[in-house]
């Protein structure tokens, strides 16, 4: 394996982390636009609570792989700025609202419940709607191939050049699968998070209801595809292996979610997810951005590679406890809250 | 080094499109940038600086025992949360936007500067992870692991504003490669990070952050103190927002000095637009004030210090500073935009450091600073006054490198993305971001409104005659955030 495969994959697994975390923060904010019933206050608070102290964090998942891809692969990020400059300013402007809304919600007014900052709370809920369906949207425009080098090929317009590679049927069931992988996670991770049976059930439902939609969307991504992409996600060597274990992991977390195991539920929908991701990446393998721009074109000369692993060793040696350290704090169920106490000198 | 241009074969070459008329692609994407930058340095600034204070106050608090720090941490905690997810969330959309305006400059920089940014998004990182901790882990983690995830945020959120000053210190002095025949080889990014620039740009910004963010601080509870001025809790949170900004402030002229003798020797058409010298000369003058008339070559309306310029720049008064004449006119920057910036910087950063050692003065005589008038108004001017500085100092350093963005390597007009109608995004960031400025302005002031006269806190610590008032005029203010 080159240092080039190395890095790229580890560009992949901070945005497969992403998706696991930082998507379902997204998700939540879905939860939350949707929330109905007598219950829907709670449930509100509840995503708030979850979201609150991790959010941040797991947003940097993704800036970590931007900045890594513009290390490593310098043309590769140079091209997706350019032709995927709409959806990733769209992307962009989410992104701004969703976090900013959020903490203006949480932290703008006097009490939580405050109706007075709700409306906060609704731009929050919006903004975690249309980003992950846009995010989704720029990859399949990458997995779709339809980004390729310029050159000779001017004949293609505004349109042509910078709006037809993502809005385009398939792209778009990419953003609708991500939406409702986004939903599913954050539902599973949500009947872990509620302390209240009923607050527990309703999420349970939830999360049965979208892991049977994204089974749909999936579906609905594959016929939509472009034929070589089918052709890699059904005929490649790996393919089958790939998706039985897809499978058995989709079927292990509704079970799971069916006999009330959270915990199972939780790493088995996670691994579902992990699993898609990663057939995504092992399909456009050597590519880094089909048709034409491979993993070894793109990358930056070695000096930079090596330098960037080792800041990526040296990153990971100060990250993994840290966030050890933040995941055991917020979401191990400590006990009940306490008044802080000086401690006696 | 035109020709920088046609190896970026991976890039689409347009053909030509009409554009929006009223502003240029070009123009339009460094405005954007502008406005970016400008709003998220805000932001980085008092999320480099905040958690020092907060860490000072929960220490005293550690000390002492006394609740007045721990609530006034705590609130400046909540301030903090706000200010920090907005900066997070700008922040990203800067480090996309490289991408998305001047993709070129990334294809052509990133192997050779993406590591400072590789390391600043780990620093970033574990930034957001203790931020997490410390703001809603009060009640979750021992009083001591609190106040060391403080300072983990304060270590971690200098660290990348370092590492960020550091990449932008390579677009000045790039370093690191070599170029042969327009195509970047020898690639070391050691090297770069190492670049000419880099400590005398990291020094500044970092002082810069601690100076705006503790005079801003100190500026709006030295307002609450010219109203009550024996209100426990602004004197404390006055004093250490003191302790935090007064010494940075002191020492920025210092640094300043040393960015100053960096672009007299690295950079001299940036010096020489920030002081508007349009001849090479020896024995240089320093310019103060005026404004600069670029069709005629000369500054008007200046104050003309004698040899100070060559003093200040080579420490020798004889020593020969290049003017503009020294580069054809078409790699000018706008002069009168560097030049003023240049000059607002400098002001304001002598006010604070002149009232800083005042602050030094008084508290070395033992003075009570709450009680002296003339000082707490001169304080509470100086409010804005830092970040107005930081504003000017970004623009002195990015509108003066013009019409390069690495500096004698690649010109910004080649580094702007090929896609037209630029004009659309940068109105809406901008429309985007006043929206956002106008509600953080709004929810601090609410914040700042609903802060504090605890009547049980009024007589603590205080001088005897500030302990009159304790249950006097101010109880209807009390009633009024409650």
């Amino acid at each position: 394996m080159t240092l080039a495969a190395v890095l790229a994959g580890s560009i992949f697994v901070a945005l497969n982390v992403y998706a696991l975390l930082g998507g379902a923060d997204f998700g939540g904010g879905v939860w939350d636009l949707v929330a109905t019933g007598s219950r829907r206050g709670r449930q509100r608070e509840l995503i708030a609570e979850a979201i609150g102290p991790v959010w941040e964090a797991n947003h940097v998942w993704l800036i970590l792989a931007l900045v890594l891809l513009f290390t490593c692969f310098p043309p590769a990020f140079a091209r997706l700025g350019t032709l995927l400059h709409i959806p990733l300013s769209l992307v962009l402007i989410g992104i701004v609202l969703r976090g900013s809304a959020f903490t203006f919600w949480r932290y703008g007014g006097g009490g939580h419940g405050d109706p007075e900052q709700r409306h906060w709370g609704v731009v929050f809920a919006v903004a975690s709607l249309i980003t992950p369906l846009l995010l989704g949207t720029t990859a399949g425009a990458i997995a779709s191939g339809a980004l390729p080098a310029g050159g000779a090929e001017t004949d293609r317009g505004f349109y042509g050049m910078y709006v037809a590679p993502w809005l385009n049927p398939f792209a778009l069931s990419v953003g609708v699968f991500a939406l409702v992988a986004f939903a599913f996670l954050a539902a599973v991770y949500l009947t872990l998070e509620a302390e209240e049976p009923e607050l527990r059930e309703d999420f349970r439902r939830r999360a049965l209801g979208s892991g049977a939609a994204l089974f749909v969307a999936a579906v609905l991504a594959l016929l939509l595809s472009p034929l070589h992409v089918r052709d890699a996600l059904i005929f490649a060597s790996w393919a089958l292996p790939l998706h039985v274990l897809t499978g058995a992991a989709a079927i292990t977390a509704l079970a799971a979610l069916w006999y009330r195991r959270w915990r199972r539920a939780r790493i088995a929908a996670a691994a579902q997810v992990t699993l898609i991701l990663w057939g995504w990446a092992l399909s456009q393998r050597p590519y880094i951005l089909p048709p034409d721009l491979t993993v070894a074109g793109a990358a930056a000369p070695p000096a930079t590679l090596r330098l960037a692993l080792a800041a990526l060793a040296l990153g990971t040696v100060v990250l993994l406890p840290s966030l050890y350290y933040l995941f055991r704090v917020f979401k191990a169920g400590v006990g009940p809250p306490t008044t802080p106490q000086r401690p006696r000198q | 080094m035109r020709r920088t241009r046609s190896t970026f074969s991976n890039l689409p070459n347009l053909p030509y499109l009409p554009h929006l008329a009223f502003m240029s692609d070009l123009l339009a994407a460094r405005s954007q940038m502008a406005v970016s930058l400008a709003f998220h340095i805000i932001f980085a600034v008092i999320g480099i600086a905040m958690p020092v204070m907060m860490v000072v106050a929960e220490r005293r608090w550690h000390v002492t025992g006394h609740e007045i720090y721990l609530d006034l941490a705590k609130r400046w905690a909540k301030g903090t949360a706000t200010l920090f997810a907005v900066g997070a969330v700008s922040g990203t959309v800067l480090s996309f936007e490289l991408g998305l305006l001047w993709p070129r400059f990334m294809e052509f920089a990133g192997s050779i500067i993406g590591m400072p940014f590789s390391l600043e998004g780990f620093a970033f990182f574990t930034e957001a992870i203790f931020l997490g901790v410390y703001l809603y882990g009060w009640e979750r983690i021992s009083p001591r692991a609190h106040l060391w995830a403080g300072v983990a945020v304060a270590v971690s959120g200098a660290a990348s504003g370092i590492f960020v000053v550091i990449a932008n210190a390579w677009m000045n002095a790039p370093a690191g490669f070599e170029l042969q025949g327009g195509r970047v080889v020898n690639v070391d990014p050691i090297a770069a990070m190492g670049n000419a620039a880099a400590v005398s740009q990291t020094i500044h910004m970092t002082l810069a952050a601690y100076a705006a963010t503790g005079f801003a601080v100190a500026g709006i509870h030295a307002l609450f103190l010219l109203k009550d001025p024996g209100n426990a809790f602004h004197r404390r949170a006055l004093q250490i927002a003191l302790i935090v900004g007064a010494p940075a402030a002191v020492l920025q002229p210092l640094s300043g000095d040393l960015s100053a003798r960096h672009i007299a020797v690295h950079q001299p058409v940036k010096l020489a637009a920030a002081e508007a010298v349009f001849r090479t000369q020896a024995g240089a003058p320093l310019t103060v004030g005026g404004w600069p008339d670029v069709a005629a070559r000369e500054t008007r309306f200046a104050v003309e210090i004698p040899y100070g310029l060559s003093f200040l720049a080579f420490h020798d008064p004889h020593a020969v500073v290049k003017g503009l004449d020294a580069v054809p006119p078409e790699e000018w920057p706008n002069i009168p935009a560097v030049h003023l910036s240049f000059q607002l910087m400098v002001a304001l950063g002598t006010y604070l450091a002149l009232v800083s050692l005042w602050v030094g003065w008084l508290a070395w005589r033992r003075r009570d600073l709450a009680h002296n008038r003339w000082l707490l108004g001169a304080i509470a001017l100086a409010t804005p006054m830092g970040f107005i500085a930081v504003e000017a100092g970004w623009m002195v350093t990015e509108l003066g490198r013009q019409p390069w963005v690495i500096y004698g390597i690649l010109r910004t007009t080649d580094a702007v993305t090929p896609m037209p109608g630029l004009v659309v995004p940068f109105v809406t960031f901008t429309l985007m971001y006043c929206l956002l400025g106008v509600i953080v302005v709004w929810l601090l002031y609410r914040q700042i409104l609903r802060s504090p006269t605890m009547p049980e806190w009024k007589g603590f610590y205080m001088p005897v005659r500030s302990r009159g008032n304790v249950n006097g005029r101010k109880r209807g203010r009390e009633d009024q955030a409650t």
